[in-house]
């Protein structure tokens, strides 16, 4: 998601970061046992696999969604939805190779020269499919698997079978059930234990298709002691009816292991956004989310880490803007299942216009899970008299000697701050992004640097608009 | 016409009281005008409606910089032609750091088109912050995020020399100061005074006009214009917060 000033104005013009795309392979639209077939057998999958993604769809058909949530399973009607699309089966790995219309969008969106610049290893994918990736010399030297679910699957069955679909079951909810019936596409990553990956890796993504929900599945195992930063960021195109977004993300810490999982997501308004997010944390671990939720029309996401050894450790660090006529419901869940478990939350939002944010937090310890600690801070800014921001925090602990703390302020741009600004040249809006910017300041550090930049422009193009 | 900020028979109408009526006065480029006055005497609401604060109307009158009508522009039109506003009491932005706020100020100050040589105004911004004392850190603070009254103040201050008016209106600059500020900031005042900066001086201490020898007085009582003239308006003057106005 590397924009230009320039990128960024054009893109506010047009309304659409869409390219025209022929696809190959196309399963055509609606759910049902076949097109689930389909998709298996195009990616020539094991029996397992098949049996995996038969007993997701029988899951997901039974399965409704929770009282609570913004969204019923009617909402969407899923028989209008194109589950698989691949202009290309078959993941490039030479620039070369890969299409000029597919180099178009990803020179305008910067990424070759992202992979000039820093990082490891670039892979992007464009629809369902990888049209780009790239292994770097130093990931393959060092043992580290970073590849596509449907390769992880098929060549490393080893490495990812464990874990696959127990951190997020497909009993979960209906779109994590979902994501299992018909998932391609996405990350599997494997660090071996010791390795220390210094610079992050990247995915890239985007939806280019109408009615083409995209399901995306990622699954990251982190040897022993092990350390990786994974960096997500996607924009999408805009169109006129509803588009899907149902991913599942998997992270397995292992004993004295580090991730850190960074999104950076600015959807367009029609998209929903609903992703389920789960780590699991083991003896002296640590899971670090760091989530930016930007568009949509609706998100439901609420990163967890289970901590389920000894001194284990979890984050969320979430970032949200609700503008007019979004909702973002999003928050995060720490499950203490051990001792010495320590969590931090911190959700910062933005809500303009009649935007809905709301914050929804669960921070549970299990029974003989003592000394734990936790601590939540929320804040909110509301731009507008309409602008609304919600807070349900839930706190409960069983174990000894636990400490759970919960912070909350929800706060206004003052007239004084309005007229100081001015004062010293700027427009209005410009003046509300500049603050608006100065809220999330604190989380926007915490994105590597070039993220930050692009950050801040989407804020200030957001409170613009 | 010479270079001035010419305020001519202004009346300052904010939540339907009039609380400056027909004031006039012509600061030219390069002098300080002290104006002085008890508290509730109209002094900063006069500065805030001149300033262009959406609450302080200028009812009538004209208001003009170097022969150019500011009356009608916005607060930020009017800072972009050079009119600088230091706040008695400066709002706190939080999580915006002082050296974002002056680099962006800078660039809506350029023509369209033009891009800020930020390498130029980092080294700027440092070398002004030497000159008011104040630790290269600071530049990363959010703009009187948890600052003292005086820091504030000096905050007010670097703005000034970055962004550099032609007319600054100065609203108890001095309040917080101990001595040896006080000192440095008249001091600084005085050396953009020379290089033709134009100041509307609101102060209640006699050692700023000690140090900064103000070229006329102004006295102000009940939002009108009492007296005007040269520094012997200053002798017998009380310059306390009260400001019984002891006329001489």
């Amino acid at each position: 998601m590397k924009f230009t000033g320039e990128d960024a104005e054009r893109l506010a013009e047009e309304g659409n970061f869409s390219y025209a795309t022929d696809y190959a392979y196309d399963a055509g639209q609606g759910l049902g046992e076949e097109t689930v077939r389909y998709i298996s057998s195009l990616k020539e999958e094991a029996p397992w696999l098949l049996d995996f993604r038969l007993r997701c769809l029988e899951q997901f058909r039974r399965s409704a969604m929770p009282d609570w949530a913004p969204l019923k399973k009617a909402d969407i009607d899923f028989s209008a939805i194109r589950y698989y699309l691949a202009r290309d089966r078959v993941p490039r790995r030479s620039w070369e190779d890969v299409p000029d219309a597919v180099k178009s969008t990803f020179d305008r969106l910067g990424v070759p020269e992202r992979e000039k610049k820093f990082l490891a290893g670039v892979e992007a994918q464009f629809d369902s499919e990888m049209a780009y990736a790239h292994l770097q010399e130093e990931l393959a030297e060092r043992g580290v698997l970073f590849v596509s679910s449907a390769e992880g699957l098929r060549d490393h069955c080893d490495l990812f079978r464990p874990f696959f679909g127990k951190i997020v079951p497909a009993e979960d909810n209906p779109f994590a059930a979902l994501n299992g019936a018909v998932f391609s596409g996405g990350s599997f990553i494997h660090v071996p234990a010791g390795i220390v990956l210094e610079k992050p890796l990247q995915a890239y993504f985007r939806i280019n298709a109408e009615n083409f929900g995209q399901f995306e599945r990622t699954l990251i195992v982190a040897g022993e002691n092990s350390e990786v930063t994974y960096l997500e960021g996607c924009t999408a195109p805009r169109f006129e009816t509803a588009t899907l977004h149902a991913a599942v993300v998997e992270l397995v810490a292992l004993p004295g292991a580090k991730i850190h999982y960074l999104t950076v997501q600015n959807w367009s308004r029609n998209v929903y956004n609903l992703v389920t997010k789960r780590g699991l944390a083991r003896e002296g671990a640590q899971i670090r989310w760091l989530d930016c939720n930007i568009g949509s029309r609706l998100t439901m996401k609420y990163p967890a880490v289970l901590l389920a050894g000894r001194g284990a450790r979890g984050e969320m660090v979430s970032l949200s803007i609700a503008a007019r006529g979004q909702q973002q419901d999003t928050g995060a869940r720490m499950v203490h299942l051990a001792p010495q478990t320590s969590s931090r939350i911190i959700a910062k939002s933005l809500s303009i216009g009649d935007g809905i944010a709301t914050y929804r937090g669960s921070v549970t310890v299990a029974a003989g899970a003592s000394a734990c600690r936790s601590h939540t801070r929320c804040d909110a800014l509301l731009l507008h008299p309409e602008s609304v921001s919600r807070t349900y925090p839930k706190l409960s602990g069983h174990g000894d000697g636990c400490t759970l703390e919960h912070e909350a302020a929800v706060s206004k741009i003052s007239e004084e701050q309005l007229f100081y600004l001015r004062q010293r040249g700027f427009g209005e809006n410009q003046a509300i992004g500049l603050l608006v910017n100065g809220f999330f300041q604190d989380l926007l550090r915490r994105f590597p640097l070039e993220y930050a930049v692009e950050l801040r422009r989407l804020l200030e193009m957001e409170v613009e608009a | 016409m010479g270079k001035e900020l010419a305020i001519d028979a202004v009346t300052v109408l904010q939540g339907g009281q009039c609380r400056v009526e027909n004031f006039s006065t012509a600061l030219p480029a390069g002098q300080v005008y002290a104006l002085l006055g008890p508290n509730g005497a109209g002094k900063s609401s006069l500065l805030r409606a001149l300033a262009g604060h959406p609450d302080y109307a200028i009812a009538s009158g004209s208001l003009t910089c170097d022969g150019e009508s500011l009356r009608e522009l916005s607060a930020e039109q009017r800072a972009r032609k050079g009119l600088f506003l230091a706040f008695q009491s400066p709002v706190e932005l939080p999580g915006v750091p002082i050296s974002q706020l002056l680099r962006a100020a800078r660039q809506v100050r350029l023509e369209e088109g033009q891009i800020l040589d930020v390498l130029a105004f980092h080294g700027e911004l440092l070398a002004a912050m030497d000159r008011l004392a104040m630790d290269h850190s600071w530049a990363g603070r959010g703009v009187n995020e948890g600052c003292s009254g005086g820091e504030k103040k000096r905050c007010e201050l670097l703005q000034i020399l970055l962004l550099k008016p032609r007319y600054a209106l100065l609203d108890e600059m001095d309040s917080g100061l101990d001595r040896d500020a006080l000192r440095l900031m008249a001091g600084v005042l005085d050396g953009l005074r020379r290089e033709g900066m134009g100041i509307l001086l609101v102060t209640h201490r006699k050692s700023l006009l000690d140090l900064l020898p103000p070229d006329r007085v102004l006295l102000l009582r009940d939002g009108k214009l009492l007296r005007s003239g040269g520094r012997e308006l200053l002798h017998g003057w009380e310059m306390g917060k009260g400001g019984e106005a002891a006329e001489p």
